[in-house]
């Protein structure tokens, strides 16, 4: 079997720990220290913006013009508005600008 | 007409209560099942390992964050411990629907447990709330749908995404980006959001530069969560009971 193959079966394994965990684990306990619930729900927040920061810094007009719009549409739409708005104006933005 | 046949009949509109709760949900995820199956095959996955993390992982931005890091060459344990972390959320989604569907039989829990998704705690919640009872067979009608087409989209995806050529020009290479973008903006009422992002933005970007990839993302995010988990927790919402922060000051 390929690595690939493993990282997959390791992350499913992983993510059922998640989805039944919470369950097993935290409803036994009478709370949660609130640092760790603060800390826990920084966590998707925190590790999103690390995938987005670093490409937003090395792109060009394009980019930053879909991610402004996208950003724009997510004010007041769902994920998926503001998706398809975004990728219109980078496939559209790309035709001019490269 | 027997109590058993009016049993199987509630059962059965049970069901179907259930999947067409589902509906909205199959239509918004499907770009996110193609493009996770053309993006997969890009970074390095075959059409089989595509379709085998969907069946088996089932959650759409911890597949789209795997794959962007399998792309980059990260060592296999971080990929895992990044999808760990972005599927983290579940354990409260866990915590919360568990109170619901403790009647079921353990097998059932057992697969329920593992098609909770976002939209399926969030509905079934609301069920809850509204005094209705979280059947399994309604819980199975609202998430088998969902589950059954993210597979087999990711596997057309994949197939149809190698026939693509020029990537560049369809923006492909930064679809992920954006994706990841509106998910950050979809947290962006939780408390502390914005310091968050802020020091999780410039640490990643400063790792990035200096330690390089794919370290950044580790750092960036435990820059952030230690923002959250240091500043005093009236300023995260959470501990507000009165007496908490007495206890925190001794």
């Amino acid at each position: 079997m390929s690595t690939t193959f493993w990282i997959i079966i390791a992350a499913a394994i992983a993510t059922y720990l998640t989805r039944v965990g919470g369950h097993l684990v935290i409803s036994r306990f009478e709370r949660v220290h609130p640092r760790v619930e603060a800390g826990l729900n920084a966590v998707p927040a925190a590790v999103l913006t690390t995938l987005v920061a670093p490409a937003v810094l090395s792109a060009g007009p394009a980019e930053w013009a879909a991610l402004i719009v996208a950003g724009a549409v997510s004010l007041r739409g769902g994920l998926l508005s503001m998706f398809l708005a975004g990728a219109a104006v980078l496939i559209l933005a790309r035709q001019f600008m490269a | 007409m027997s109590s058993e046949a009016i049993a199987e009949r509630s059962r059965a509109s049970e069901f179907w209560d259930g999947v067409r709760l589902s509906t909205p949900v199959v239509v918004a995820s499907a770009p996110f099942a193609m493009l996770f199956g053309a993006l997969a095959v890009d970074n390095g996955f075959s059409v089989v390992e595509a379709t085998l993390m969907s069946a088996t992982v089932y959650g759409g931005a911890s597949q789209m964050v795997g794959i962007e890091l399998f792309g980059q060459h990260v060592a296999p344990w971080l990929i895992v411990l990044s999808i760990f972390a972005v599927n983290f959320r579940h354990v409260l989604y866990s915590a919360g629907i568990g109170r619901r569907i403790t009647h079921w039989p353990i097998v059932q829990q057992v697969l329920g447990y593992f098609i909770l998704t976002d939209p399926q705690y969030a509905i079934s919640e609301r069920r809850a709330e509204n005094g209705q009872t979280v059947s399994f067979i309604w819980y199975l009608g609202l998430g088998l749908p969902v589950y059954v087409f993210w597979v087999v989209e990711t596997a057309l995806g994949a197939y149809f995404g190698k026939l693509i050529s020029n990537t560049g020009s369809l923006g492909i290479d930064f679809l992920l980006p954006i994706y990841f973008f509106g998910l950050v903006m979809g947290f962006r009422k939780r408390p502390l959001w914005l310091p968050v992002v802020a020091v999780s933005a410039v640490a990643s970007i400063i790792a990035y530069k200096t330690v390089g990839s794919p370290w950044h993302v580790s750092i960036g995010a435990v820059a952030g969560v230690l923002l959250a988990v240091i500043l005093p927790p009236h300023h995260s919402g959470v501990g507000a009971r009165p007496g908490t922060e007495a206890e925190e000051q001794l």
